[in-house]
């Protein structure tokens, strides 16, 4: 029997974002949100972010603006978006289909203390992302919402924002690669082919 | 003490063409994606830039957006711009660590304030210290204080940038811009 109550563990949701990623790309915000991803599977399609808090989103912007055939996935946490929450207005005049941004909220600065965001003391990411004009934006708290978002994250009718309320679980470190030139060059050329590799 | 309202030689402003020269080299480079926060020595080149099919151009809230936003574009195989005032470089010091441990490039022409002829002394701070904060932060300085000479640098710039992947600033001066004086035109 399943408490309705119970949080979202991060790795489970993420693992199901992740489901047949199929040529998905994946661009991950610092600390646990880059554990996670990497603890789903080390991937060349996946940009895990060791630094530059507050890039991840708008990075996600740059990369579906180029890649605008492919699925782009951001997932990031809580005090990172809140980081960058200018970015969500920014997305939200861009419009980019192919752009999904799932925040991991554990309403907690993790790698630093745990110590609380904003989010807990009640600030709605999604009703800012919403407000913005992301009109697909959710707090999702169940496991049958994050499926739905791992589909919306394929299909391509984005933008699409998530807040996934998650547990305040601290996990053992799942590390990719550190060497931005390395996590670069692997991308570009996963993405581009051999020719990234001349240019 | 009278203001010093006349400058020496002044003559009649020569009309800024520099803008379109630094479209088309910018062009020629390749440029996709053009992140800013306005500034009224941008204008021209925004302009430009607007009427192009083939450019995003991308208004951002605050400068740091567009150095990840055009990380995400070189990672998408796109190159881009980013244009912004000197007070906005202050903006984008943490976040310009992503292009140069990435080994990406970024291109980004600032237009100078707090320099020669500045006449709001808010301004003095981060203009004065524009250039020590990108150099601090591994970014490859060049400055044009010619019309004539801009599109030259940027062209240098552009080439540092997308040729050797490294972020490369052009800082664009007051005396291309021209001082503004919003004392003078509060006396009008």
């Amino acid at each position: 029997m399943t408490n309705p109550n119970a949080l979202l563990h991060r790795r489970d949701v993420v693992k199901e974002l992740l489901r047949d990623r199929g040529d998905l790309l994946i661009i991950a915000g610092l600390g646990a949100p880059n554990w996670d991803v990497s603890a789903a599977g080390d991937h060349p399609n996946n940009f895990p972010l060791w630094g530059a808090m507050g890039a991840a989103s708008m990075m996600g912007l740059g990369l579906a603006l180029a890649q605008p055939k492919r699925k782009v996935l951001v997932i990031t946490g809580d005090g990172e978006m809140l980081m960058s929450i200018g970015a969500l207005a920014t997305i939200a005049v861009e419009k980019p289909p192919n752009l999904t941004i799932v925040v991991l909220d554990n309403e907690r600065f993790g790698e630093t203390g745990m110590q609380k965001t904003h989010t807990a003391a009640g600030v709605d990411l999604a009703g800012i992302a919403l407000a913005a004009g992301i009109r697909t934006s959710r707090i999702v708290r169940a496991a049958e919402q994050v499926t739905e978002i791992r589909d919306l994250a394929h299909e391509g009718r984005g933008p699409v924002f998530a807040q996934v309320k998650i547990n305040p679980e601290a996990l053992p470190f799942v590390l990719p690669p550190a060497d931005g030139g390395i996590l670069t060059t692997r991308f570009r050329q996963a993405v581009l082919g051999d020719e990234s590799l001349y240019n | 003490m009278a203001d010093l309202r006349t400058q020496p030689g002044a003559q009649a402003p020569a009309p800024a063409s520099w803008p379109d020269e630094v479209f088309r080299v910018l062009k020629e480079a390749g440029v996709r994606q053009v992140g800013m926060v306005p500034d009224a020595g941008h204008s021209r080149l925004i302009r430009a830039f607007e009427a192009d099919p083939e450019t995003r151009l991308v208004t951002l809230t605050t400068e740091e957006e567009g150095v990840a936003m055009l990380a995400g574009a070189w990672l998408g195989g796109q190159r881009g711009v980013l244009l912004l005032q000197s007070s906005g470089v202050g903006n984008c010091i943490n976040m310009l660590s992503l292009p140069v441990i990435c080994h990406m490039p970024l291109l980004m022409l600032v237009t100078m304030r707090g320099d020669w002829g500045e006449f709001n002394p808010w301004q003095i701070p981060m203009g004065q210290g524009t250039q020590a904060a990108l150099e601090a932060m591994g970014v490859i300085v060049t400055r044009a204080d010619e019309p004539d000479l801009v599109a030259s640098t940027v062209w240098g710039a552009a080439n540092l940038a997308f040729n050797t992947w490294r972020p490369a600033a052009v800082l664009i001066g007051q005396r291309v811009l021209g001082a503004k004086n919003f004392k003078e035109l509060a006396r009008k």
